[in-house]
């Protein structure tokens, strides 16, 4: 028989299970990358590439999964699945077939269901061993990277719109308040058309300046692409203005002030005493000089009856 | 060159996701050559990341041992939550009674002094102070059958408690579960995947929208869209009259079909 309750049998299972609660506070969201059927080597390419460039928070799977159809009511529930499974809320899915050719599906969930998607054909790809550079100047792993959104058409189209908050939250790293300023990459989006942004990855060079302030200096060693973006779904309005909300912040409290002298003050605020509607109290001395003398009598009264009797 | 065409164009800056934005740059002629396009973009991003550095060594950095560190202010660009916002536990029934009596929590040492052994035991675990299994000897009582064994007894109520706590464990749980606020390292079997089978598999129930929906889709799922069904017409009377279109149409189609048949009856 099943138990009612399930429980991880070994603490580590335990642990990483924990891991997967809802926080306050989010930073860091996990990519998986999976494809389907067929895929073409551009795209494995592309594929391992991403995979690389978000080692620390990825999970790549190499199997091929033919029954996952995004953008259709019932292929998603896979999808769905393995974002229960590994706790990952982004999903790049990548496919290739004679209409779509070289295919990718960004995907975001919330608490496990797709939030929206953004479909995008890669042309003109360049991977990352194809350029050549100082290796000195390559990007660390982890380190978070600048944006640079070139063109109106990010403001303009829905689609670009879309697909540019997609592209940042996909590549923009763990979220931390504090940085150390040891900037080394910069990921480079310009919109050439309104469905198609021209994305390269670069590493920056902090050239001494004469200022407190380096100079720029951009280097490209990442995988270049043209991302046209073919079919989008934006998120349901109510589960958008869901997922936006922020945690709320604590309430300020009230009638409270700080003395360097006597701490922490507070004002008592006593209500007005209507003497006239005060009911009385069960302590006063002539009730129970009433109640004394009333149990008296009816002991002696008792007693008369037992002797009587 | 570049300094009159800065002091024009305003880049957005996000410093808390370290983004630039440029929202007047227009793409003109610069498609015609890859080379060139890949010259002007990086040209452009030069100054967009210029404008970040701008912000961010601007700031006043602290020293740690790993070097300048900055304090970065929150994000503009708002992005979506990846799970809901963590919702507070239900109190269990045991902390609804406690709170309403106002019993509090007294915490327990981890020994305790056992008169018997006269040495210091362990309050839960092996060996430990009050363990049912002890007991020696039991006194009968007048209120004792002949056949009743009391240490079977012992161990027949020490089950039923247990029972009971596993009960209202589950009970708790549940209820925290409707809320949404089950501990994640915890899985409800009712609610659990079957061993082959994904989401989809799971029996959902149908939601009353679902079901009208479906029963919308099913009524004019004849080839005539659910026009000349009579149910349909009976439930959707008012639409359809106030869209006079289609019922003139259907008047008219009346009317062919009566032709015909009078025809064919004729002939």
């Amino acid at each position: 028989m099943v138990a009612a309750i399930r429980v991880p049998k070994s603490q580590r299972a335990r642990r990483e299970l924990l891991k997967h609660a809802p926080k306050l506070v989010e930073t860091n969201k996990k990519t998986l990358i999976l494809h389907g059927t067929k895929t073409s080597a551009v795209l494995n390419s592309v594929l391992s590439d991403i995979y690389h460039l978000k080692r620390d928070n990825a999970v790549k799977y190499t199997k091929k999964n033919d029954n996952i159809r995004p953008f259709e009511s019932g292929g998603e529930t896979s999808l769905e699945f393995f974002s229960l499974k590994t706790d990952c809320s982004l999903i790049v899915y990548g496919s290739h077939s004679k209409k779509r050719p070289n295919n990718l599906v960004l995907g975001r969930t919330y608490d496990h269901h797709i939030y929206d998607l953004v479909e995008i054909g890669v042309e003109n790809y360049k991977s990352m061993e194809s350029f050549v550079y100082d290796k000195k100047l390559a990007p660390k792993l982890g380190s978070k990277p600048l944006f640079a959104f070139i063109g109106e058409h990010f403001e303009s189209a829905e689609e670009l719109k879309h697909l540019k908050e997609v592209l940042l939250d996909l590549f923009k790293g763990e979220v931390v308040e504090n940085l150390n300023l040891g900037v080394d990459r910069i990921y480079v989006c310009t919109a050439i058309s309104p469905t198609t942004v021209y994305m390269m990855h670069c590493a920056l060079r902090l050239k001494r300046s004469g200022t407190s302030i380096p100079r720029m200096e951009l280097v490209e060693v990442g995988p270049s692409m043209d991302l046209v973006v073919r079919r989008h779904r934006l998120p349901v309005e109510s589960l958008r203005k869901e997922a936006m909300k922020t945690a709320e912040h604590a309430k300020k409290l009230k009638n409270v002030m700080k003395d360097p002298i006597h701490g922490r003050l507070g004002k008592v605020y006593m209500p007005d005493q209507e003497v006239g509607k005060l009911t009385l109290s069960n302590d006063i001395k002539g009730l129970k000089r009433e109640r004394r003398e009333a149990k008296k009598n009816k002991e002696h009264s008792k007693k008369q009856k037992v002797n009587s009797e | 060159m570049t300094d009159p065409i800065a002091a024009t164009s305003n880049y957005e800056v996000d410093l808390g996701n370290l983004m630039a934005y440029d929202p007047s740059h227009h793409v003109t002629a610069a498609a015609s050559n890859r080379a060139e396009l890949r010259e002007a973009c990086l040209q452009k991003a030069t100054e967009l990341a210029q404008a970040v550095a701008d912000v961010l060594f601007a700031l006043s950095p602290n020293e740690d041992r790993d070097g300048p560190i900055v304090r970065l202010p929150p994000p503009a660009t708002r992005l979506p939550r990846e799970k809901h916002l963590p919702k507070p536990k239900p109190p269990t029934k045991w902390e609804q009674f406690a709170k309403m009596k106002g019993i509090t929590k007294h915490k327990k040492n981890k020994r305790e002094w056992d008169e018997q052994t006269k040495s210091w035991k362990r309050t839960y675990g092996y060996d430990r102070v009050n363990d049912d299994r002890d007991i020696p000897i039991i006194e009968a009582k007048a209120t004792d059958e002949p056949g009743v064994d009391p240490f079977a007894q012992r161990t027949e109520e020490k089950k039923k408690r247990v029972e009971k706590q596993e009960k209202n464990r589950l009970e708790n749980l549940k209820r925290a579960a409707k809320v949404g606020a089950l501990p994640s390292h915890i899985q409800l079997a009712a609610k659990a995947l079957p061993i082959t089978g994904i989401k989809a598999d799971l029996p959902k129930k149908s939601r009353k929208e679902d079901l009208e929906s479906v029963a919308g889709m099913a009524s004019t799922a004849t080839a005539s869209g659910g026009k000349f069904d009579e149910s349909y017409l009976v439930r959707n009377l008012q639409s359809i009259l106030a869209n006079i279109e289609s019922f003139s149409l259907w008047l008219k189609e009346k009317e062919l079909v009566a032709k015909r048949n009078s025809n064919m009856t004729k002939s």
